[in-house]
C-alpha cells in the first residue's frame, strides 16, 4: 500500500476542516466514539447539521474561535493508499506553516469559495504551492451549494486562476479543478448529481489515481552522513559504518564515491539495514554504508558518486521565506542547517522581495518581515555541498535558525 | 532493497532517521519506555537503528505503581535480553515525598501523577532529549504535535509558538534547561504499529492478546478487578470476560475489550475491523474535551 502525503491551503471559512472532515466521515474513517463527540458537540451548539471542522481543530483556542493555527495532521486510509493530510492554516499570520505543511507534502488542495473566488489569499497558496514544487495541486472550489451548484461560477474561478497559471515558475505542475460541496458531500468521494456539467473525477478519485512515484524528484545520490557508527566489540572491531538517509537516486555497492568536504576517494564496500546486507540502498531508506578505505568521514560530510559531484561553495542565493517576528537584515547572523549539516551564515545582501501575489518584485529593500519572500544572498564560515533546489529538493533546501534563542525562523531555496 | 516500496517501510526509514538525529544532536536522550507496544516499537527501531552498535541511550520507566504485573516481568526480560541500560522511577515516591496527592473515589488514577516524577527524574538525570511513542493519529492535540518539540523547564509545551519542521530537517539546538520531546512515530497509526509488530514478529506483552480476566462494567467499559488498582463499589459486580487490552497504561485508566484475539494476526485484522479509536477505552482523555491538550501543556507526554 502506497502513502500520499497532501497539504491544504485555503483562506479562514473556505470550509477546509469542513472538507476534510467530509473525507473521513465518507470514507468511514471517523470512529464510532469520535463521531459521537461531533454529534454531542454539533448539538449543544444549536447547529442543524454535523460539524465536521471539529474532528481536526483540536487545540482549545481553535475550537473557542472556530478557525485553525497550527498545522494537523490526519491520518485515513482507503483500499489503495494510505493518506496524510497536513490541515494548514489559511491566514496571512500564519503563512509559516503553510509553507511547513507544502514541505513535506506531494499533492496539495487549494479551496477556493465559490461565493468569493480568486482572492489575495488564494494568490499566496498557489504562489507556495508552486515555490515549494509541490507537483500535483487540486483547486477545489467550495461552496457550490450556496451558489446553486452554477456552471458560470465555475467557470469564471477556473478562468481566473488559469490567468495565475501562465505567471508561475513552475510550470510543470499538474493543476486539476474539481466543483464540491464539503458541507453537502458532493464530489468529495462520492459523486453528485447537482452539478451534471461537471464530468471529472471526485476530489478522493483524483488522489486516489496520483501515482506517488512520479511526484518525487529523481535527482543523483546524495549521502549526508548523520551518525558514525563504531560498536568497538570483539565480533565488530574495527567496523566503521556511516548512517545516514539516501537522497535523490540509489547507491549501489562497489560505487566509486568522493568524500566532501575532504574530496577523499572510495569505493562502497557494504550496505547494511540492521543486520542485513543489501547490493543497493534506495531513495529515503536508512542504511549504514562501509567504505574499502579507512578514512575520517565525520557527522555533516557527505557522501555522493564520483563524477557526479554537487556545488561546494562558501556562498549561495536562495529564496527565502522569513517566518519569524524578528527582522532579517544584511549583515545578520544565522546558522543554515542543510540537512545534517549546520554552518554559520551571515546575510551578504537582500536582493529582491518577491511578492506572492504575483504583483513583481521589490527592489532596495532593508529587511525582511514574518512572512516575506525574498531572494537572498547567504556567505557562510565554511562551504556547504548543495544542488539547486529545482534539480534537488533535499539537496537544495534548509533552514535558517536564530543564533540567540535557537528557534527554526526561515526556510530557503537555493537559486 | 527496495525499501521505500511499502508504507510500513517508508515509516520505519523515517523513524531510525529520527532516532539518529537524537544520538547526534543530543549529549543524554533517553528513551521513555511505558512497556506499551508504542514504546516497544521504538526499542525495536532503535536496536535497527544503531547496530551492530548498541543502543546509545538507555530506557526510562516511570512506574505508576498500578502497572499490570505482566508490562513488568516483560520490560524487565526485554531489557535483559537485548543489554540495555534502564532507568525506574516511581510515582510512590513523590507520593511519599509529598509531592504529589493520590487522587481518591471512584475515577482516582495515578495516570496525571506521573508527569511530576517524569519531570523531577529529567532534571536528576539532566536529560536533553526523551523519545517517546506518542503518534499523532491518537488525539486532536497530539495531531499538532511537532517531531522534535521543544519544552521549557517546567517541561511545558507551548503549543502556539511550536518551532515550524520542513522537510526532514530536525532542528534540536536548546538552551540550558530546556529538554525536547522526540516522537519517532508521530507519523503512525494504531494499526501501522501492529501490522510492524506482526512483520518484525516483536514480542509484546500478554495482556495485548484476549484472555479470560475478572472485570466489571462502568459507564459501559470494561474494567480489570484483579489487583485490587481500580476502585469498585459493592453494587459493581464482577465477571469473568475474555478480554484483551488496546494500550497499556495505568490499570486505573485503562480499560478492556472484548476480543477473541489471541495473535498478532488476530489483532490486526481486529483493528481493521474496529469502529473504536484506542484512546476511547482511556478514560483519561474523556475528563473534557480538551483533556489532553491540558495535559500536554502541564508536561505529560
Amino acid at each position: 500500500m502506497e502513502v500520499l502525503k497532501i497539504a491544504t491551503a485555503g483562506s479562514v471559512d473556505d470550509g477546509k476542516s469542513t472538507l476534510i472532515g467530509r473525507i473521513l466521515y465518507d470514507t468511514k474513517s471517523l470512529t464510532t466514539d469520535k463521531l459521537e463527540a461531533i454529534e454531542k458537540t454539533s448539538k449543544q451548539r444549536g447547529y442543524d447539521y454535523l460539524d465536521f471542522s471539529l474532528a481536526t481543530d483540536g487545540l482549545v483556542a481553535e475550537r473557542e474561535q472556530g478557525i485553525t493555527i497550527d498545522v494537523a495532521h490526519i491520518y485515513f486510509s482507503t483500499a489503495k493508499k494510505s493518506y496524510i493530510i497536513a490541515d494548514t492554516p489559511g491566514h496571512v499570520e500564519y503563512t509559516r506553516n503553510m509553507v511547513t505543511g507544502a514541505s513535506t507534502s506531494q499533492a496539495s488542495i487549494i479551496l477556493i469559495d465559490a461565493r468569493k473566488g480568486v482572492i489575495e489569499q488564494t494568490n499566496r497558496h498557489f504562489f507556495i504551492n508552486n515555490l515549494l514544487r509541490v507537483k500535483d495541486v487540486v483547486v477545489a472550489i467550495n461552496k457550490m451549494d450556496l451558489v446553486d451548484y452554477s456552471e458560470e461560477t465555475y467557470n469564471k474561478i477556473k478562468a481566473d486562476f488559469s490567468e495565475l497559471m501562465s505567471k508561475r515558475d513552475y510550470q510543470d505542475q499538474k493543476i486539476t479543478f474539481i466543483p464540491v460541496s464539503a458541507l453537502k458531500g458532493d464530489n468529495v468521494v462520492n459523486k453528485t448529481d447537482k452539478m451534471p456539467w461537471y464530468e471529472g473525477q471526485t476530489l478522493l478519485e483524483h488522489l486516489e489515481e496520483i501515482d506517488k512515484s512520479d511526484i518525487f524528484n529523481v535527482g543523483t545520490p546524495r549521502f549526508p552522513v548523520q551518525y558514525v557508527i563504531r560498536p568497538k566489540t570483539e565480533d565488530f572491531h574495527d567496523y566503521r559504518g556511516y548512517a545516514g538517509k539516501v537522497y535523490g537516486g540509489n547507491l549501489s555497492v562497489g560505487d566509486d564515491i568522493v568524500v566532501l568536504p575532504s574530496q577523499t576517494k572510495s569505493k562502497i564496500k557494504d550496505i547494511y539495514f540492521y543486520d542485513e546486507k543489501y547490493e543497493t540502498a534506495s531513495r529515503r531508506s536508512s542504511v549504514t554504508i562501509t567504505l574499502e578505505n579507512d578514512i575520517n568521514v565525520s557527522r555533516g560530510d557527505m557522501i555522493v558518486k564520483d563524477g557526479d559531484l554537487p556545488t561546494i561553495e562558501k556562498q549561495f542565493t536562495a529564496n527565502v521565506c522569513w517566518m519569524d517576528s524578528s527582522q532579517l537584515t544584511p549583515g545578520g547572523k544565522y546558522v543554515v542547517q542543510h540537512g545534517v549539516n549546520k554552518v554559520l551564515a551571515k546575510v551578504d545582501r537582500i536582493n529582491h522581495k518577491i511578492n506572492p501575489d504575483y504583483s513583481g518584485i521589490e527592489e532596495n529593500v532593508t529587511g525582511l518581515n514574518v512572512n516575506d519572500i525574498a531572494s537572498v544572498t547567504f556567505k557562510l564560515n565554511k562551504p556547504i555541498f548543495y544542488d539547486q533546489f529545482k534539480n534537488h529538493r533535499t539537496n537544495g533546501s534548509f533552514i535558517l535558525i536564530d543564533t540567540q534563542n535557537n528557534n527554526t525562523v526561515g526556510a530557503g531555496f537555493i537559486q | 532493497m527496495n525499501k521505500d516500496t511499502s508504507h510500513i517501510n517508508s515509516l520505519e526509514n523515517e523513524a531510525i532517521y529520527i532516532m539518529r538525529e537524537v544520538a547526534a544532536q543530543f549529549e543524554k536522550p533517553v528513551l521513555l519506555f511505558s512497556g506499551g507496544k508504542d514504546s516497544i516499537t521504538l526499542v525495536r527501531l532503535a536496536v535497527k537503528a544503531f547496530y551492530p552498535a548498541k543502543v546509545p541511550f538507555p530506557l526510562m520507566h516511570i512506574d505508576t505503581g498500578h502497572n499490570f504485573p505482566e508490562t513488568i516481568e516483560f520490560r524487565d526480560r526485554l531489557v535483559e535480553e537485548l543489554g540495555l541500560e534502564l532507568i525506574v522511577r516511581n510515582v510512590q515516591d513523590s507520593i511519599d515525598q509529598g509531592k504529589v496527592k493520590e487522587e481518591s473515589g471512584r475515577y482516582a488514577s495515578r495516570n496525571m501523577l506521573q508527569t511530576t516524577t517524569l519531570l523531577d527524574a529529567i532534571e536528576e538525570f539532566k536529560f536533553d532529549a526523551c523519545i517517546g511513542g506518542a503518534r499523532r493519529d491518537e488525539e486532536k492535540a497530539r495531531a499538532k504535535e511537532r517531531i522534535f518539540s521543544v519544552r521549557d523547564d517546567f517541561g511545558q509545551w507551548d503549543e502556539k509558538n511550536q518551532r515550524p519542521e520542513l522537510f526532514d530537517m530536525l532542528n534540536g539546538d536548546i538552551e540550558h534547561g530546556q529538554n525536547v520531546r522526540v516522537f519517532p512515530i508521530s507519523n503512525w497509526t494504531e494499526l501501522d504499529v501492529w501490522s510492524y509488530i506482526e512483520r518484525e514478529a516483536i514480542e509484546i506483552p500478554s495482556i495485548y492478546f484476549a484472555h479470560k480476566r475478572k472485570v466489571f462494567l462502568r459507564d459501559g467499559m470494561i474494567w480489570s478487578a484483579e489487583d485490587g488498582v481500580v476502585y469498585r463499589d459493592e453494587s459493581e459486580e464482577v465477571i469473568e470476560e475474555l478480554v484483551r487490552f488496546r494500550t497499556v497504561g495505568d490499570m486505573s485508566c485503562t480499560a478492556a475489550v472484548l476480543s477473541d484475539a489471541v495473535s498478532i494476526s488476530k489483532v490486526v485484522q481486529e483493528i481493521r475491523e474496529s469502529t473504536i479509536s484506542e484512546r476511547g477505552a482511556r478514560i483519561d482523555d474523556k475528563r473534557s474535551e480538551a483533556a489532553m491538550e491540558k495535559r500536554k501543556q502541564q508536561g505529560y507526554f
